[in-house]
C-alpha cells in the first residue's frame, strides 16, 4: 500500500471510529444497517434463548424482520431520522408476525413517528424515541417492568435515555445500552407471566427473556455505532 | 428429523399455496399468506381465522362452505403480521362486517387488534372471540389467560354454520362466544414436534415422562408424570376438565373431540375415546357427536387432547349444518 493509501485507510477509519455527537439521517440508517446484521448473525443465540421460555423460534423471527428491514433500509434515501426508524418499524411488522413482530414494529414505529421530523438525532431525540416506544409496546402487549418481557429492557433503556438529555450522544447511548442490558439481565430472576412462557411458572427462573436480550444487543450495536 | 421439504424457509408459504390447490378454485390466495373464499354470498357476516401454520389442518384448513370466509397465515407457529390479516379482511368483508375468531396467543392478539385498527380505519366493521378452551392452562377465574387448543374445531364449526345464518355482526358474536363459553378442553404431550427450518424439537420430555396441559406450541407442561395405561390417562384428563367451571350434568349433550397432536395414532385416539364414552356414560351425560383424529397439530408431536362442547338447543342446529373443509367436512 502507498502512503497516500494507508492515509486514506486511516482516515476512513478514523471517521468509522470517531464518536458522533448527533446523527444524520443517513447515519441513523447506517446505524440500523448494523443493527441488523447484529441481530442476523444472533439468530442462533436469541433462538437458544426461546428454546429454554418458548418455541425456539424468536432468532428466526427476528432474522426474517431485520433481513428484510436492511434491504428496505439500503434503498431508503432519508430525510428525516423518524423516516428511517419508522420504515424499520413497518417492515418488521410486516415480515415477521409473531409478537416479537408486533412489537418490534411498534417500538420503531411509535419511536420513529414521535421524531417529527428532526434531521439529525441527539441525546434528547434519543429520549423522545425510547419514551414513545416504550409508550407504544405496553399499550399493544400489556406487560409492566417486572413480567419478564422485552418491556424489561426496554424500560431500562428508557429510563437511563430520560436521565441522560443532557448528555452526549454517544455517552446517552452508553447509558441507553447498559440500562436494557441491565433491564435484560434482571429478567433472569423473574417469573414470566405474560406470553407462551408463563405455563412455566419457576421453571422460567435463571433465563433471560428473549426478546429483552433481542433489545439489549439493539442498544449495544447502537452504542458502539456512535462510539 | 426426516421432513419432506424444498427451502424449509419456505415451508409456510409453500404449504399455503399447496392449501390453494387443495381448495381447486374454492379458494383464492388475496395476498401472501391471506386465502378466502374465492365466492362469498354478498350478504353475509364474515368469520375470518388464523395464525400460525405448521399446526395444519388448523387454523387455514378450516376455511370452506359452512365454516371460515377467509385465513390470515403466519409463518411456522408465528402469529400473522398486521398487514397479512387485514388483506384476508378486506377480501371477505361484504359490508356486514368480519368476525376475527382465533386462539388466545400473545403474539395473535397483538397482530390481529393492530389490523382491527387498520380495519376499522377504512370503515370495516370487526369484532373479536378469542378461543380459550385450554382448562390446564389457567384458573377457570382468568380465562383470558388460558389458550386456546383444539377446542377451536368444533367453535369454528359452529362460527361457520352461525356465520351463514346471523343477521348482523352482533348475533354472531353473541352465538360464537356461547359456543367458546360453553368448550373445555385438555392435552397431553408425550415426545414434542420440530421446528422445520431448524429441525430443533421445541421442548425435550424424558422418554418415559409426559407432560399433561401442553400447548399445541410445545409450550412447557404444567405437570409433568410418568407414562401411564391409556385408560387412566383418559380419565385424568378428563377429570381436569370435568372439574373445571363448566357445569355437566346427567341429561347433558355434549361434542366430543379426540385430536392427535401429530404423530400419535387414530388407534391411540379410539382406544382414548372408549374411555371417555364410558366416562360420560356413567355421568349420564350423552354423547351427540364425536370427532377424532389429527386437527390441531404440532408437526410430528405425540399426545392428544380431549375437547367437550356442551351443546343445547341453540348450538345444535348450527352444529347439525354441513360445512366441507380441509379440516371438518360434514355431510
Amino acid at each position: 500500500m502507498v502512503a497516500a493509501d494507508l492515509r486514506a485507510a486511516a482516515t476512513n477509519q478514523k471517521l468509522y471510529y470517531m464518536s458522533k455527537e448527533t446523527l444524520s439521517p443517513n447515519e441513523v440508517r447506517e446505524m440500523l444497517i448494523a443493527i441488523s446484521d447484529k441481530i442476523i448473525e444472533s439468530e442462533e443465540l436469541l433462538s437458544e434463548a426461546d428454546r429454554r421460555l418458548g418455541d425456539g423460534d424468536h432468532g428466526l423471527g427476528m432474522k426474517r424482520g431485520f433481513t428484510a428491514a436492511k434491504a428496505a433500509l439500503k434503498a431508503l434515501e432519508p430525510t428525516t431520522v423518524g423516516q428511517v426508524f419508522s420504515t424499520t418499524g413497518m417492515t418488521l411488522m410486516g415480515t415477521m408476525g409473531g409478537a416479537s413482530g408486533a412489537v418490534m414494529g411498534i417500538l420503531y414505529q411509535n419511536g420513529g413517528t414521535a421524531l417529527g421530523d428532526a434531521d439529525s438525532l441527539d441525546a434528547s431525540g434519543l429520549s423522545t424515541f425510547m419514551t414513545a416506544a416504550l409508550e407504544g409496546v405496553t399499550n399493544l402487549g400489556g406487560a409492566k417492568p417486572g413480567d419478564k418481557t422485552m418491556v424489561d429492557a426496554l424500560a431500562g433503556a428508557q429510563e437511563a435515555a430520560a436521565a441522560s438529555t443532557g448528555l452526549s450522544l454517544p455517552d446517552a447511548m452508553k447509558a441507553v445500552s447498559d440500562g436494557a442490558t441491565a433491564g435484560m439481565e434482571a429478567t433472569k430472576a423473574m417469573i414470566a407471566t405474560m406470553g407462551r412462557a408463563k405455563t412455566l411458572g419457576e421453571k422460567s427462573i435463571g433465563h433471560p427473556d428473549p426478546g429483552a436480550v433481542s433489545v439489549s444487543i439493539m442498544f449495544q450495536t447502537a452504542s458502539a455505532y456512535v462510539g | 428429523m426426516k421432513k419432506i421439504l424444498n427451502d424449509p424457509n419456505d415451508a409456510a408459504a409453500e404449504l399455503v399455496d399447496g392449501l390453494v390447490d387443495y381448495y381447486n378454485g374454492k379458494v383464492t390466495k388475496v395476498g401472501p399468506g391471506a386465502i378466502a373464499l374465492t365466492d362469498i354470498a354478498s350478504d353475509k357476516v364474515a368469520l375470518l381465522v388464523g395464525g400460525g401454520t405448521g399446526h395444519e389442518p388448523i387454523y387455514h384448513g378450516l376455511i370452506g362452505e359452512g365454516m371460515a370466509d377467509g385465513a390470515a397465515c403466519g409463518d411456522i407457529f408465528a402469529a400473522p403480521p398486521p398487514n397479512i390479516i387485514l388483506e384476508a379482511t378486506r377480501a371477505v368483508n361484504k359490508g356486514k362486517g368480519v368476525l376475527y375468531l382465533y386462539g388466545n396467543y400473545a403474539g395473535d392478539v397483538m397482530n390481529f387488534k393492530i389490523a382491527a385498527q387498520l380495519a376499522a380505519a377504512e370503515g370495516i366493521k370487526v369484532e373479536t372471540v378469542l378461543i380459550w378452551d385450554d382448562v390446564a392452562s389457567a384458573q377457570p377465574s382468568t380465562k383470558e389467560d388460558r389458550r386456546g387448543i383444539a377446542g377451536l374445531i368444533p367453535i369454528v364449526k359452529i362460527a361457520g354454520a352461525a356465520a351463514d345464518k346471523a343477521k348482523d355482526l352482533d348475533e354472531l358474536v353473541s352465538l360464537v362466544t356461547s359456543a367458546r363459553d360453553n368448550t373445555r378442553s385438555v392435552g397431553v404431550a408425550l415426545s414434542p414436534g420440530s421446528i422445520p427450518a431448524t429441525g430443533k424439537p421445541t421442548f425435550e420430555l424424558d422418554d418415559d415422562s409426559i407432560g399433561i396441559g401442553m400447548g399445541i406450541h410445545g409450550e412447557q407442561g404444567v405437570g409433568i408424570e410418568k407414562m401411564m395405561p391409556a385408560d387412566d390417562l383418559a380419565e385424568k384428563l378428563l377429570n381436569l376438565i370435568l372439574a373445571d367451571d363448566l357445569i355437566l350434568e346427567s341429561g347433558d349433550d355434549v361434542l366430543v373431540l379426540i385430536n392427535s397432536l401429530g404423530s400419535t395414532t387414530m388407534m391411540e385416539c379410539l382406544i382414548v375415546l372408549k374411555k371417555v364414552k364410558a366416562l360420560l356414560v356413567d355421568k349420564g351425560i350423552k354423547i351427540y357427536d364425536v370427532m377424532l383424529g389429527p386437527l390441531v397439530t404440532c408437526q410430528e408431536m405425540a399426545g392428544l387432547s380431549i375437547s367437550l362442547t356442551k351443546v343445547d338447543d341453540t348450538l345444535k342446529p348450527l352444529w347439525d349444518a354441513p360445512c366441507s373443509s380441509l379440516g371438518y367436512t360434514k355431510l
